[in-house]
């Protein structure tokens, strides 16, 4: 029992040292569910060590993270597919391990990625399985039953669909459906694995949205993975990011979605990220640039675009550093001549934009009209034109 | 919130229509089943009306050759084609749940023919010492024998995911079994071989009473262990995690499911020799019939539809070359290949 003390202290100065939160010997009484000091892997081989994460009632907690780096072993340790390699998962306060199947079929429903192959069920029938844990022998539902399933539809808005043939139903619908089946198992914990895959971009944010009401309405402790990091940003209470073999980061959006460290985590540049929007960029032509853009007011993404297809190296400018293009500019350009939000352009960025004016074979103007506090860009024009080196296009 | 209601009605339309097509097929399945056990106790090299079966059951007669027809030879015949072509059928459908396969089968599988290889290796053995089978051995021996082949066919079944692959695989560790069983009676020089060599193509001939108690004991007690089953194979067709999610002991749900095939087959194997094709076809017609595939419909509707396929098989491999009695795997071939093309054809179109 000693020895045994010792080792969680052990671990619990490393998870310090890690920045994780600090492991404690009884899960915290608010957590619905909770990872303790839990080692997930494939074939008893760890893939990632000593998590510690948990998720209060009404919360929805992420796990970001690249292809292959173990979201979805964790969520399969969870939802028990896989066997836990070390630690534990604890439901409120009862560790899983003591739990039996159906117990845990009462406390915990999942939406996995993998795709269920039906026969002749239809939409309704799929919501209905979810009752399974509250049937009796022959697994009859009830009016009770069928009154929960009804609700968990008409939840998800999928009433239209319900008839219909599972097979037969839309990638969206079908998510939704899946969705109201985890809803009418009535847990306390719903696990979802990258429910947004295979989803245009309005059900992405139908399914995300519905998600979102149910961790408030019906209190829900959320456990999800996603890929898409502007809606993680959005919908997530607390953001945990798995890479190698451990939790790297855990905090709120805010804390994550800062600086460099979600670029790093997924292996891109820095300027081909913008963590505070979300939008990501291409790859940035490299070289001495051959075109000056002038744009600003989002008039020269389409032409940053255009010249990134076309591999071309360019200059951008000159914008102030709160345009919504600075960072488009940023990512793609060679070089940006910028200034400070609401600072006037310096003589000194003028002179070094007209420089590379001189430098640059061509000159694309995104701008049809000059304002007043647009001055240092309309002498820029007029010097491109006196060059000759104004076009329409490349 | 008018459309709401009008959903509801709809909801609860739709469940009586199901309702009434599950109370529909099982009504035209049993009526099915009465007419053919009719026919069958009316045709063959005796010919019999409805009259004189019920002076047959009426009367106690010993002596008259009709009764000594009804209740040495057609009765015991009729209700094993009742009982082995039902078990038969509940045994294809757990095969397809378990590799959710639609092309599954205890025939197409193998397991079939490694019952009857093994109870063939039995027979020839312990008739060289001159000890005679019991039925019960036959069962024991055939059931050995499926569980055998039933190992083959998971080992292969680990290795490759792809369906059709394995029933091919199946199909040929059939062919071996049945050439090593061949080879066995062809040079076995006893007189009971020529039985055996009967017995392998298949055939309900020669069924007694005693035959008759040991099959309705363990098809019995393994077709209502399967319905009460019907819950978890529920879950399992929505897949492993699923099942599991729901609270499912996956791993014990497969063993049983293999036991229960493999044994319900064996049944069948020892006493009738390989059947082919009802095991797989059967639960395609029935789904087709109730338009579901829940086990708690399935189940029954299997072994019933089983039942009346197999017996109006039987009544048509004795009567339509009679005297000569062909094979029933002949007769089942030519009705239920087609269904089991069509199966297949269907599920590419998924």
């Amino acid at each position: 029992m000693k020895e045994e003390n010792g080792k969680q202290h052990n671990g619990q100065n490393m998870l310090k040292e890690s920045g994780q939160f600090p492991a404690q010997d009884i899960p915290n009484d608010a957590e619905q569910l909770t990872m303790r000091d839990l080692t997930v892997g494939y074939d008893r081989i760890p893939l990632i060590k000593n998590i510690n994460l948990g998720v209060r009632p009404g919360e929805i907690l992420t796990l970001i993270g690249p292809n292959g780096s173990g979201k979805s072993t964790i969520l399969k340790t969870i939802t028990k597919q896989l066997k836990t390699i070390g630690g534990s998962v604890f439901l409120g306060k009862e560790s899983m391990r003591e739990l039996t199947d159906s117990e845990i079929s009462r406390h915990l429903s999942m939406v996995m990625t993998e795709r269920i192959h039906t026969e002749l069920l239809s939409g309704r029938d799929v919501v209905a399985t979810g009752r399974y844990p509250y049937t009796g022998r022959l697994g009859i539902l009830s009016q009770q039953d069928w009154k929960k399933v009804d609700e968990a539809i008409a939840l998800v808005h999928a009433g239209e669909v319900q008839q219909q043939d599972f097979r037969r139903i839309s990638d969206g619908q079908r998510q939704r459906l899946m969705l109201a089946r985890a809803i009418c198992q009535d847990t306390q914990v719903l696990i979802l694995d990258e429910p947004t895959s295979y989803l245009d971009m309005g059900f992405k944010l139908d399914i995300l949205t519905t998600i979102r009401m149910l961790a408030r309405k019906k209190n829900l402790a959320v456990i999800m993975s996603l890929h898409e990091l502007d809606l993680a940003q959005k919908i997530s209470d607390t953001i945990a990011c798995v890479k190698g073999d451990r939790i790297d980061r855990v905090g709120a959006p805010e804390e994550i979605f800062s600086g460099n460290y979600v670029q790093q985590l997924y292996g891109v540049k820095p300027q081909q990220f913008e963590p505070q929007t979300g939008q990501v960029f291409m790859e940035r032509p490299e070289g001495i640039p051959e075109v000056f853009v002038i744009g600003g007011g989002g008039t020269g993404l389409a032409v940053y675009n255009r010249l990134q297809r076309q591999n071309i190296p360019f200059a951008a400018g000159i914008l102030q550093e709160n345009d919504v293009e600075y960072a488009a500019a940023s990512a793609l350009a060679a070089c940006v001549f910028s200034e400070k939000a609401f600072f006037p352009v310096s003589e000194e960025t003028f002179l070094r934009a007209k420089q590379m004016l001189d430098d640059c074979d061509a000159c694309i103007c995104a701008l049809t009209e000059f304002g007043p506090y647009n001055e240092k860009n309309r002498q820029l024009y007029e010097y491109a034109k006196k060059l000759g080196k104004v076009c329409a296009e490349i | 919130m008018r459309s709401q209601i009008k959903e509801k009605k709809n909801n609860s339309g739709t469940e009586t229509n199901r309702t009434l097509r599950y109370l529909v097929s099982f009504v035209v399945i049993i009526l099915l089943l009465a007419i053919l056990f009719f026919w069958n106790i009316g045709v063959g090299s005796v010919e019999m009306s409805f009259f004189d079966f019920l002076g047959v059951l009426t009367k106690h007669q010993p002596d008259s050759t009709l009764y000594q027809i009804v209740w040495k030879i057609r009765l015991p015949r009729i209700i094993a084609a009742v009982l082995l072509g039902g078990a038969l059928s509940v045994s294809g459908f757990l095969l397809q749940s378990f590799f959710q396969n639609p092309i599954a089968g205890p025939y197409v599988l193998g397991i079939s023919s490694g019952a009857k290889l093994v109870v063939a290796l039995t027979m020839i053995f312990l008739l060289e010492k001159g000890i005679m089978v019991s039925s019960l051995g036959m069962v024991v021996a055939a059931f050995a024998g499926s569980l055998l082949a039933m190992g083959f066919v998971l080992l292969i079944s680990f290795r490759v995911s792809n369906m059709s692959l394995l029933v091919v695989c199946g199909i040929l560790i059939g062919y071996i079994c049945s050439a090593i069983t061949d080879f066995c009676v062809t040079f076995a020089d006893d007189s009971n071989i020529v039985n055996l060599h009967n017995w392998s193509m298949g055939s309900f001939s020669g069924m007694s009473w005693e035959h008759i108690r040991i099959m309705v004991i363990i098809v019995g007690i393994t077709v209502v262990i399967t319905f009460g089953l019907a819950k978890p194979i529920s879950a399992y067709q929505m897949g492993e995690s699923y099942a599991r999610n729901m609270g499912v002991n996956v791993k014990v749900l497969r063993i049983a499911l293999i036991l229960l095939s493999s044994l319900l087959s064996a049944c069948v194997t020892a006493f009738a020799g390989p059947i082919s094709f009802v095991g797989i076809a059967v639960p395609h017609l029935i789904k087709l019939a109730t338009h579901t595939a829940k086990p708690i419909i399935l189940i029954p509707g299997c072994f019933l539809g089983g039942a009346v396929i197999t017996l109006f098989c039987d009544g048509i491999a004795r009567t339509v070359f009679a005297p000569t009695e062909i094979s029933i795997s002949s007769v089942t071939a030519v009705f239920l290949v087609p269904v089991v093309i069509a199966a297949m054809l269907r599920k590419q179109q998924m």
